[in-house]
């Protein structure tokens, strides 16, 4: 069975600059990252628990999302013209937000982007139930990181974990932590 | 029950078939071209790129046009009804429709959608965006789909097709060679981008190709570089390896992109996951990087190799260029194991290996 360790969210609009500055203020590669980027930073140091910064192979980053990183292609096609950028160009990929997650905490395990139509909580769930099939995987970070616009976001994740003593996790308690 | 490889497509500018493909490889063929002034970039580039005008069907973009079309050819292959409800498609591109950003719904979600609907099958697809393992770990989760029941088939499509916001992306990294790759040769000196199509419908069966296992691991090391040590390669390699020993592999599929890098750390990954002596093959100078279509058209192509006896050679390759005594197929070989591995990695710090069996091999 799989049970929620930790919950975070970050409120839309809200100010990432100065939740970094709170939540950690000592990783200047903060800066050069996109808005989904920093939004899948932040949550996970929310999520951080004991586990981090020594290399680990039992926990999975896995981040869901509608837009991908969409927001920062437009902020890249608008260089190419005349001087296509490559520190945007890195932040192309939707994957980069599970890479710099795992860079940052030192997770070695599996890292997966998905891109889904919207937000469906058995969808989630199922999904993430599908990745415990690796028998490594002992825990990951799941994360809905929905960048629409620099200023227009809908980021929430969950640090799940093989047994544990949270509550399970399933479509009801992710619709009822999401929701609360 | 074992998941098993039902129906297989692959489009590329060598062929429309799975064999046109294979043979256009035993050859020697290579669809990689210089091109001047293509989707408006300033800097020549050489690529692999489709038809577009034969390729694109009214009302649909090129891109959706290809994963629609190669998702059909892999149906009609596998024989399985596309329509219904057990039936789950899995799509794996990296950028999609991206050259009509500001002209249209680019997301890849509309793609999927777009697939999904051509067929009438009722359940969205899900599209795995994981750089350029997508492939591979489409495969992956399509196993996983399987597994976790509720369906009998999942089709897995990757697709890829070049812009000038890739192709210009590409440019300002400096990855990308003037001319054709030379994966794993002491004188690479870059990629060569690729557009291709290919599908893979799997199921349940005892017989045919199996999906044995994969795994992703990340060398949780840097965004656009790969680890020094091959971190990531060599646990995904190591966590495939439970299932088989080094002497029951045909070869491994490398990723072989001809960056400096790349190359360099999958054969630390290789060496140090005991592989030293398993012959190595890539085809990046066949069809370039295809990106989101790589895993599976690769993939595709080694099961073929297999089916026939061989390990196909790996074009623009002529004397190792990697720390590691990897045993790099120049030319085409003869084997008579029945399995092999697929290994891909990207940016992200992604790293991925799959491993496929044939009649009870690596079971």
């Amino acid at each position: 069975m799989l049970t929620i360790k930790r919950f975070a969210a970050i409120p839309n609009g809200a100010d990432l600059t100065g939740l970094y500055r709170n939540m950690a203020g000592d990783y200047p590669k903060f800066f050069k990252m996109d808005t989904a980027c920093k939004l899948g930073f932040l949550l996970a140091e929310q999520l951080a628990d004991e586990a981090r910064f020594v290399p680990r192979e039992d926990r999975a980053v896995l981040m869901f999302s509608t837009h991908g990183c969409l927001c920062n292609d437009r902020h890249y096609e608008e260089t190419v013209q005349d001087f296509p950028s490559p520190s945007l160009f890195v932040y192309t990929l939707p994957n980069i937000i599970t890479g710099e997650i795992a860079i940052r905490n030192k997770y070695e395990g599996e890292t997966s982007a998905y891109v889904l139509d919207r937000f469906d909580p058995e969808r989630f769930c199922s999904l993430i139930e599908q990745a415990f099939q690796d028998v490594v995987t002992r825990s990951a970070v799941c994360g809905w990181v929905e960048c629409r616009a620099d200023d227009d976001f809908t980021a929430f994740a969950f640090l799940v974990e093989r047994g544990g003593n949270g509550k399970e996790f399933n479509a009801e308690t992710i619709y009822g932590t999401v929701n609360q | 029950m074992r998941i098993v490889c039902k129906g297989r497509s692959i489009l590329t500018p060598l062929g429309t078939t799975v064999q046109e493909n294979f043979d256009a490889v035993c050859r020697g063929d290579s669809a990689l071209r210089r091109y001047e002034g293509m989707f408006g970039v300033k800097e020549p580039f050489v690529a692999s790129l489709m038809d577009r005008k034969e390729w694109t069907r009214e009302g649909h973009t090129f891109f959706d046009s290809l994963v629609i079309e190669t998702a059909r050819r892999a149906v009609e292959d596998a024989g399985i009804d596309p329509a219904s409800p057990r039936t789950a498609f899995v799509l794996s591109t990296i950028k999609g429709n991206i050259e009509l950003i500001g002209k249209q719904d680019v997301t890849l979600a509309a793609s999927a959608r777009t697939l999904t609907g051509a067929f009438g099958n009722p359940n969205p697809a899900l599209v795995v965006s994981n750089a350029c393992i997508s492939g591979l770990a489409a495969l992956l989760q399509g196993h996983r789909i399987l597994c976790g029941g509720g369906f009998d088939h999942v089709v897995v499509v990757g697709c890829e097709v070049q812009s000038r916001f890739i192709v210009t992306g590409f440019q300002s990294l400096k990855a990308l060679s003037e001319a054709p790759c030379k994966p794993f040769d002491v004188h690479r000196d870059g990629l060569n981008l690729g557009e291709a199509a290919a599908a893979v419908v799997l199921g349940f069966g005892e017989d045919g190709w199996e999906l044995v296992d994969g795994a992703v691991r990340n060398d949780a090391n840097h965004i656009s570089g790969p680890s020094r040590t091959g971190e990531g390669s060599y646990k995904a390699l190591r966590y495939v390896l439970r299932h088989i020993s080094a002497g029951e592999l045909a070869f491994v599929n490398v990723h072989g992109t001809s960056t400096l890098y790349n190359d360099e750390m999958e054969s630390i990954a290789i060496d140090r996951a005991g592989l030293i002596g398993v012959p190595v093959n890539a085809l990046k100078g066949v069809f370039g990087h295809t990106m989101g279509a790589a895993g599976i058209l690769e993939s595709i192509l080694s099961m073929e190799a297999v089916d026939a006896g061989l390990v196909l050679p790996t074009r623009g390759f002529s004397e190792l260029g990697v720390s590691r005594p990897v045993l790099v197929s120049a030319e085409t070989r003869k084997t008579d194991k029945k399995a092999f591995i697929k290994l891909l990695s990207g940016f992200g710090g992604v790293n991925g290996a799959l491993l496929f069996g044939k009649g009870g091999a690596g079971c």
